[in-house]
């Protein structure tokens, strides 16, 4: 039976479970990810059915995390880590940017680290200071890395599953507001690899392009807008590193207006990066300038402030109305 | 004092077994190498020092980027490798060239680092010896996990990790210890304490009694040897391999030598320290005192002095033919090693270069 129904944390699950029964090599520790299963859950039940020597609490060192998993992918192993929080990861900032992100070039590919650090990541859940960083854009700005985040309980799932089996180091990042919505999944019908970008609906007027955590939330100011009127599609990235300027630019080749969403501030960010590109490739198809829709450039906000800072329905539909449109 | 703080303390002083003056003292615990051993190890010694002079001399001569030299810690270098097997492992820093090519690597290839072709000029697999890490003690993390998962395996290999005495300030190293300790991981931590961290002393840089001290927070023996004495170092290197190989954990080995030279070309060792300070260390110098002491058995003559020299002089003279040589590294390798497979952005970004290249070849 490969249809079940499935929280996005019960997918990851699934997909370490049966990354983790498909190959011995692949290993997952961390900080609470034995015993406990992860503060979020997402280890539940693998150290009983692998082992303490296939999933395994690590003393509380990131740094110590990321820098032994390196040691292991060069012997073998496919480790995959858990960062407990996306805040908490920088600590091992050193060695995800000094050796995971450069090992491979360094050794002019003879060595090469297939290895996953996983961080529940970004806000919307109501977490007190230090827990709900949008951290991509270090790693996407770091050449070497691979960077994805899922938005579908399905999506979680296949891109587990890819990134495991990546040849290469993968940040993934796990948005944490959509780890307990559940949704009946195939899994006998994958989705797409790492590196490409889907379309989650069709549209004529505009492009949303979002990514993580914000994609539901673009579904839905895309919904309110047909209401309005407006045909408003909505790109889901998946893939931060690679990206896929084509499906993006299709996209937005065929409607002539976006806003790209995102939760991170949007200086010196990934959406100013996707701004930058899509306007180079696709200027002439522009009928309006890009808008974005992202956190302010402040620190992420208190719980009770936090929903000022998330990207919302109606900032989105204000940015689509934004976009020039003659008749209105 | 119980036996478990007795098990993990350093001995009081650095373990010796043959003094400046080249005579043999006596250790309970540690036995003279053989001599065949000591010999041997002499031919590296003299290889090493000549072949840190000639990196030094390829500076001068503009065809290395930088060389920190270990001109006087050529025990320490040698005895790391000396100890280890061929299935083990080696994690060198920046300093320590010639424990990489006396395990066999290509000094060429070796120095390639040093000379600006790449990041790391030999195949890290071909001798197990990982890249060198410019990072002060990042790599002892990954030393720990190539034991772990050789444990995880059923390897017996051994890690030998290196690390100086600043590096032992860092986050990393403490990590590392504390990570090896409580998974028994088979890693022998070695620092070279060579009194300074490019300026900084050693006293500025901690309080402990001795490095070695280091070890007990973390539940890892330490053990500490004149860092100039082959003999002490091969027979304290060599048991912490042995024990990490039965399965007794890790081991933190303190050698304490002297960084003769400057940190690197670019320093000014004047500034923060004296010729007075640096003068009786020359006195202290391996190769003198092992020359002493295997004179002294009747183990060493002329002839074999010459012989070690030869040797030495062969591989200074590839080193230096070799570097000499004008090589033009291809920019199109900048896009190659990211990625398994390559994205399509450096696909873009390595058309748009070769482009640029071939107009400015035109
Ligand atoms: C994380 C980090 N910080 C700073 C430096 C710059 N740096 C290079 S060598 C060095 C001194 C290291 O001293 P020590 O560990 O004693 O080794 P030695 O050079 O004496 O062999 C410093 C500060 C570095 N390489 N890495």
């Amino acid at each position: 039976m490969t249809h079940v129904k499935l929280s996005m944390a019960q997918a990851l699950n699934q997909a370490l479970r049966d990354a983790m029964r498909a190959d011995d090599t692949v290993l997952m520790f961390g900080e609470d990810v034995g015993a406990l299963g992860g503060v979020f859950r997402v280890t539940d039940g693998l150290t009983a059915e692998f082992g303490e020597s296939r999933c395994f609490d690590t003393p509380l060192a990131e740094s110590g995390i990321v820098g032994t998993a390196i040691g292991m992918a060069m012997n073998g192993m496919r480790p995959v880590v858990e960062m407990q929080f996306d805040a908490f990861g920088y600590p091992a900032f050193e060695q995800v940017v000094s050796h995971v992100a450069k090992m491979r070039n360094r050794t002019r590919g003879k060595i090469t680290l297939p290895m996953v650090i996983r961080m529940p990541y970004a806000g919307g859940i109501g977490g007190v200071e230090h827990h709900c960083d949008s951290s991509e854009a270090y790693y996407a700005h770091t050449p070497g890395l691979t960077v994805v985040a899922p938005s579908t309980v399905a999506d979680a799932y296949w891109l587990m599953r890819r990134a495991i089996e990546f040849p290469d180091p993968v940040i993934f990042l796990e948005p944490k507001k959509l780890y307990w919505a559940k949704e009946e999944i195939d899994l006998g019908t994958p989705e797409p690899g790492i590196g490409k970008a889907v379309v989650r609906r069709e549209g004529a007027d505009a492009t949303l392009i979002a990514y993580g955590p914000t994609v539901p939330v673009a579904l839905e100011a895309a919904e309110a807008a047909a209401a309005e009127g407006r045909s408003v599609g909505v790109v889901d990235l998946r893939s931060i590193v690679p990206f896929d300027d084509e499906t993006v630019c299709a996209a937005v080749r065929s409607t002539g207006r976006a806003v790209v969403v995102a939760e991170a501030s949007g200086f010196a960010s990934v959406s100013s990066e996707i701004v930058a590109r899509v306007t180079e490739r696709c200027f002439h198809s522009l009928a309006a300038p890009i808008r974005r829709v992202t956190g302010f450039d402040i620190p992420f906000p208190p719980p009770h402030l936090e929903r000022h800072q998330l990207p919302s329905v109606d900032r989105i539909l204000d940015a689509v109305d934004d976009l020039q449109w003659e008749d209105s | 004092m119980s036996t478990v703080e007795e098990r993990l303390l350093p001995s009081a002083e650095p373990v010796r077994l043959i003094d400046e003056h080249g005579a043999a003292h006596p250790h309970t615990s540690y036995q003279l190498p053989s001599a065949e051993t000591l010999t041997d190890g002499y031919a590296q010694l003299v290889k090493g020092r000549r072949l840190n002079d000639q990196a030094s001399a390829l500076v001068r001569q503009g065809r290395l980027a930088v060389y920190p030299s270990s001109h006087g810690q050529e025990a320490c270098q040698v005895a790391a490798t000396m100890v280890i097997e061929e299935r083990d492992w080696l994690f060198p820093t920046y300093r320590d060239t010639v424990s990489i090519v006396s395990r066999g690597v290509d000094p060429i290839e070796t120095l390639t680092l040093l000379r600006g072709d790449w990041h790391s000029g030999y195949d890290p697999h071909e001798r197990n010896v990982a890249p060198q890490s410019t990072p002060l003690a990042t790599q002892l993390l990954h030393a720990v996990g190539v034991a772990h998962a050789a444990r995880l395996k059923g390897e017996d290999t051994v890690v030998m990790a290196l690390v100086g005495d600043g590096g032992t300030s860092e986050g990393d190293f403490h990590e590392a210890l504390n990570f090896a300790a409580v998974w028994q991981a088979p890693v022998v931590f070695f620092i070279q304490n060579n009194e300074y961290a490019i300026s900084v002393p050693l006293a500025k840089q901690t309080a402990a009694p001795s490095l070695a001290h280091k070890g007990i927070g973390y539940g890892v023996p330490g053990e500490r040897a004149d860092g100039n004495d082959l003999a002490g170092l091969l027979a304290v290197l060599g048991t912490a391999v042995e024990r990490a190989r039965a399965g007794e954990g890790p081991q933190l080995v303190e050698a304490h030598t002297y960084r003769v030279q400057a940190h690197t070309n670019a320093d000014d060792a004047t500034r923060y320290r004296d010729d007075a300070e640096v003068t009786p260390w020359l006195e202290r110098d391996p190769i003198k005192r092992l020359d002493a002491y295997l004179s002294g058995a009747g183990l060493l003559d002329d002839a074999r002095r010459a012989a070690a020299l030869a040797e030495a002089d062969r591989v200074a003279e590839y080193t230096r033919v070799g570097l000499m040589e004008d090589v033009q590294p291809d920019p199109a390798e900048l896009f190659q090693h990211l990625y398994t497979v390559q994205t399509p952005q450096l696909r873009e970004q390595a058309a748009f270069l070769a482009d640029e290249l071939a107009r400015e070849e035109a």
